[in-house]
């Protein structure tokens, strides 16, 4: 992958600093997580045939748009994209290889809960193309993944995790820290034996409890006692940091930790102000067609997008064009979130006004960034800190 | 033009939630005055405010035709007037213009503190009184007791007292009865020359300054030339009217009648109440003793959030002033705050009112500064100074010595609470004067210094009552004490409109307090921030605030760029409307709520 920072950067053309990726969402979980805000739903039954229809459909639609461009990535999120049939993942690769030429070090991403249900296809997953499991065990001790929602057991994800390295290149698996009553001994605890799993990636997210969920309500009713305060959320923070820096794993961005050359490259497309096309219902994405910007989007709920695509042939909200000002200002705000930074440049380039020097001075002053050439990265100080980052350097 | 012995006039007397406005409502319901299609709750509260909070902040008047029992119609004019002490200037001259008063005392509750209060500006005015038991269909009523009780607390006669439920309607009747056979008619001289008095005076849109008046002798038309005799100003009659209480255009006001008239007067300051109206040519030569203004007894500054919006409040400030002669404001800068207005108030009710109608009329969002009162400041060289912002306070070498206003507090109170009140007053450094019993409850009275009452005295009274209390104030002058400035310094940076005057053995307390509840209201920076509470240079209290140590988002995808960038950009945004000192940024509600002694 070519680095954004060496880049003489021509507009136009400025999402290939980060790459071309395409996003699957697969919108149905098994139940509703209490602290997960994503677009997903329950159904009873799913027509999976259907959906592959429609999903063919989408495929063709954008690689229309985007002849002669090389894909980098998929990547299969949810929802829970393990609950879809192997076969259906295998059509919608066909018909992506049969669209797009792929890169060298394609990369394809499915994610996946633990459970041996689910175990079950990872062989089919495998033969279909994927080969990157992003696999959902946000605990390991029981009465936790309870209190979480989750319908999976320790052992069941051990099985499971067992399973996938055997079956993929490369696994990685999601933990949720910060949890209520837990102690700063306790992360330590369950973060040593995650490293001892020998994944090569790990995402370690703070537990944050969003409006419109079930923990949100039980928080605002104060139903929700037991959260660490700011301080404590800090310390497993630095533990984190530390734990995984000590087993060679460490962070590449706020939450996600990697072996060298074990990150993810399709999140990096998010964070390094690439194009990324989105089909599913509530997808995002962004594509550069002739030299302007688009954020695009889809009707959340399934049944809505799913007709949309088969009555009028594109699953898409009316597309917007970003201005330079909100390119600049979404390339910060993601960017600042990986350890190599942004061009400063290609910022420039993109809000077509340098970033407030005095401001820049300030923060590189009291250790909160730093700046090597073209690039301004935030360092280990200002990373826990890094919404307060972005206001200062937001316009 | 009525004839003096058909003519009424009166106002109500009570405490707050005694039924005032209520009983009023069914006065002019049940004689036809304003059409049943048309009535309202409470319609002699225009203001939103007014309707709101429950309370009556303007004086307002209504005519009401009713035929007596004795088979002729009689002309009642009621002025409505505030309840709130805050107000109690205004009582005081609309009871001027009335021969008698109706005392409603709600049979639940009994005397309170504003019952107290207002009735003896109406004994003082020489009022009749008749006492009215409210609420007697309600199972708590206790008339009986109540009667007693206003007998020996007011000591009048309630031995003939209405029974009333101004809810249910139950005894309007009798009252209207009482009025006409009761109440004394007006006296005056229809053939002398005109002697009126200003009652009151307000701002219309459309017709402009509006002028209340109650003809003492004389008789005025539309088209008369006229003059106020304090400020010499010739006015010609426009628009005559009575209040029904919406405008009724009449030909002729005679001696005892109340009315309105218009005659171009641009601003509400050009009159002035309690001034005596006259005919331009042979009038009178005798004027009405008429009233001292009104004078402003608690100052805070208002300044905009957004200091772009300095103009609009200017223009704000200037169209309420239009309508509120009481209220009294100046420019100010604050090196903090930036551009703002130094402003004047009879209380803090009045305060809170001219903030909330600034916020929601015209829409500017305010930071208001700590309420502070007028100290005399005695210089060595021989000078004194009038304080109203500790912001000015000069050096202290060269002031002899300081006195502050007191004033003498009349608290109600049931037993129960005593203790808790006592305490309350104690700590905000009360004298006793006295302490008796009016039936169950307690009355205590209190020489207080006005700048511990000012803030949040009334809200922990009410707290540590549970509401059963009742609290009425007079000013009873200045005294020394030994007070000083203390300034508050954030990040090593005085911010002058946190700065306050303490009695100096409690400004190790408040200033302790104060910086443990700025440590609370200012959110945690990038850095840490040191909070002190100084007096002179000598700091007595000091916080630390610790840097931000977390916050960042956890999770950051393609499809969460959009909605996290806007959450920033808002938060930026938010940011930007607080105050920066030096580098620290203060919420707006952190300057008052730093004050607060609930701590």
């Amino acid at each position: 992958m070519l680095s954004p920072n060496s880049l003489q950067v021509v507009l136009p053309e400025d999402w290939r600093a980060g790459g071309f990726g395409l996003y699957v969402h697969w919108p149905f979980c098994q139940a509703k997580c209490p602290y997960c805000d994503f677009n997903s739903h329950v159904a009873a039954e799913i027509d999976q045939n259907r959906w592959m229809r429609v999903y063919c459909s989408e495929i063709r639609r954008i690689g229309a748009e985007t002849q002669g461009r090389i894909l980098d990535t998929v990547f299969f999120g949810g929802g829970t994209p393990s609950l879809m049939n192997p076969d259906l993942v295998a059509e919608i690769m066909d018909t992506i290889r049969a669209t797009w030429p792929t890169s060298n070090s394609f990369e394809v991403t499915l994610e996946a809960n633990p459970t041996s249900v689910e175990a079950a296809r990872f062989h089919g997953y495998r033969d279909a193309g994927v080969n990157r499991l992003s696999m959902g065990f946000q605990a390991l001790n029981d009465p936790d993944l309870r209190a979480l929602g989750r319908l999976h057991t320790v052992a069941e994800a051990q099985t499971a995790f067992t399973l996938a390295r055997d079956t993929f290149d490369r696994v990685s698996f999601d933990l949720i820290y910060a949890r209520q009553n837990q102690t700063l001994s306790d992360w330590r605890r369950e973060l040593s034996k995650a490293l001892s799993m020998a994944a090569d990636h790990l995402s370690l997210y703070q537990l944050t409890i969003e409006d419109g969920t079930a923990f949100g309500k039980r928080h605002t009713a104060g139903g929700l006692p037991g959260l660490p305060d700011e301080d404590l959320a800090a310390d497993m923070y630095f533990a984190t940091q530390e734990l995984c820096a000590k087993a060679g794993l460490p962070a590449y961005e706020v939450s996600n930790h990697a072996a060298a050359g074990a990150h993810s490259r399709h999140n990096l497309i998010y964070w390094q102000g690439g194009d990324y096309a989105g089909i599913g219902p509530g997808a995002h994405g962004r594509l550069t067609l002739n030299g302007t910007r688009f954020a695009t989007e889809t009707p959340l709920t399934p049944s809505a997008w799913l007709g949309k695509v088969e009555k009028i042939g594109n699953g898409e909200n009316p597309r917007t064009a970003i201005p330079g000002s909100d390119q600049a200002a979404e390339y910060l705000m993601m960017g600042l979130r990986i350890s190599e930074g942004i061009s400063l440049s290609r910022h420039a380039a993109m809000a077509n006004i340098s970033l407030n020097s005095n401001i820049i001075n300030e923060l590189r002053d009291n250790r909160f960034i730093e700046t090597d050439g073209d690039t301004l990265r935030v360092t280990a100080k200002g990373r826990p800190v890094l919404n307060a980052v972005i206001r200062a350097l937001l316009p | 033009m009525t004839d003096l012995e058909h003519i009424r006039n009166f106002s109500i007397v009570a405490h707050i939630d005694h039924g005032k406005s209520t009983l009023a409502d069914r006065l002019i319901q049940l004689t036809g005055t304003v059409a049943e299609r048309d009535m309202q709750a409470q319609i002699l509260d225009s203001m939103d405010i007014e309707r709101e909070r429950g309370i009556t902040i303007k004086a307002n008047s209504v005519r009401i035709e009713y035929p007596a029992k004795d088979g002729q119609t009689y002309i009642l004019n009621l002025i409505d007037t505030p309840g709130h002490v805050d107000f109690a200037y205004e009582v005081s001259r609309s009871m001027r213009a009335v021969e008698g008063s109706l005392l409603v005392v709600d049979a639940t509750q009994g005397v309170e503190a504003q019952t107290l209060a207002n009735v003896y500006h109406a004994i003082d005015a020489d009022h009749e009184i008749v006492p009215i038991l409210n609420k007697i269909d309600l199972p708590a009523s206790e008339p009986e007791k109540v009667c007693e009780q206003i007998e020996d607390v007011i000591g009048i006669d309630a031995s003939d007292a209405v029974h009333v439920s101004a809810k249910t309607g139950v005894g309007i009747p009798d009252v209207l009865e009482a009025i006409v056979t009761r109440l004394p008619a007006p006296k005056g001289d229809r053939d002398a020359p005109l002697k009126a008095m200003l009652v009151d005076s307000w701002y219309d849109s459309y017709l402009g300054v509006v002028v209340m008046i109650r003809v003492m002798d004389g008789t005025i038309k539309k088209g008369d030339r006229i003059r106020m005799m304090q400020t010499n100003a010739v006015y010609g009659v426009d628009k005559l009217a009575v209040l029904k209480p919406e405008m009724q255009d009449i030909k002729e006001l005679g001696p005892g009648e109340i009315g309105v008239f218009t005659a171009s007067i641009k601003q509400v300051r050009d009159t002035r109440v309690g001034d005596t109206i006259t005919s331009e040519k042979s009038g009178t030569e005798m004027a009405l003793p008429g009233f001292k203004p009104a004078q402003p007894v608690v100052f805070c500054g208002l300044f905009p959030v957004d200091n772009a919006e300095f103009e609009d409040l200017r223009d704000a400030i200037d169209k309420l002033a239009l309508n509120d002669a009481s209220f009294s404001f100046e420019m100010e800068t604050s090196a903090a705050l930036g551009f703002g207005f130094r402003c004047g108030f009879l209380g803090l009710l009045h305060l809170e009112v001219i903030r909330d109608r600034l916020e929601r009329e015209y829409d500017i969002e305010l930071i208001t500064t700590a309420p502070s009162v007028i100290y005399h400041v005695f210089m060595r060289d021989g000078t004194t100074l009038e304080l109203h912002n500790p912001a000015d306070m000069p050096d202290m070498t060269h002031v002899d010595h300081i006195e502050e206003p007191r004033i003498k507090a009349t608290i109600l109170v049931p037993d129960e609470y005593l203790g808790d009140v006592l305490k309350l007053c104690q700590d905000r450094r009360g004298i006793q004067i006295d302490l008796t019993y009016a039936g169950s409850r307690a009355m205590v009275v209190y020489d207080l210094p006005l700048n511990e009452v000012v803030f949040d005295f009334y809200d922990r009274l009410k707290s540590v009552t549970k509401g059963y209390a009742s609290f009425d104030y007079q000013m009873i002058g200045y005294r020394e004490d030994a007070l000083v400035k203390m300034s508050v310094l954030v990040n090593e940076e005085p911010v002058d409109a946190l700065s306050m005057m303490v009695h100096r053995d409690r400004a190790e307390a408040r200033g302790r307090l104060m910086c443990e509840k700025l440590k609370e209201l200012i959110p945690r920076h990038m850095f840490k921030i040191p909070i002190q509470a100084a007096i002179g240079g000598r700091v007595i209290a000091r916080e630390t605030l610790s840097a931000m140590r977390k916050d960042v988002t956890a999770k950051c995808y393609g499809g969460d760029a959009t909605r996290k960038k806007k959450l920033l950009e808002k938060q930026k945004k938010g940011k930007k409307k607080m105050r920066e000192f030096g580098r620290v940024s203060i919420p707006q509600e952190a300057f008052i709520n730093a004050l607060k002694m609930d701590g």
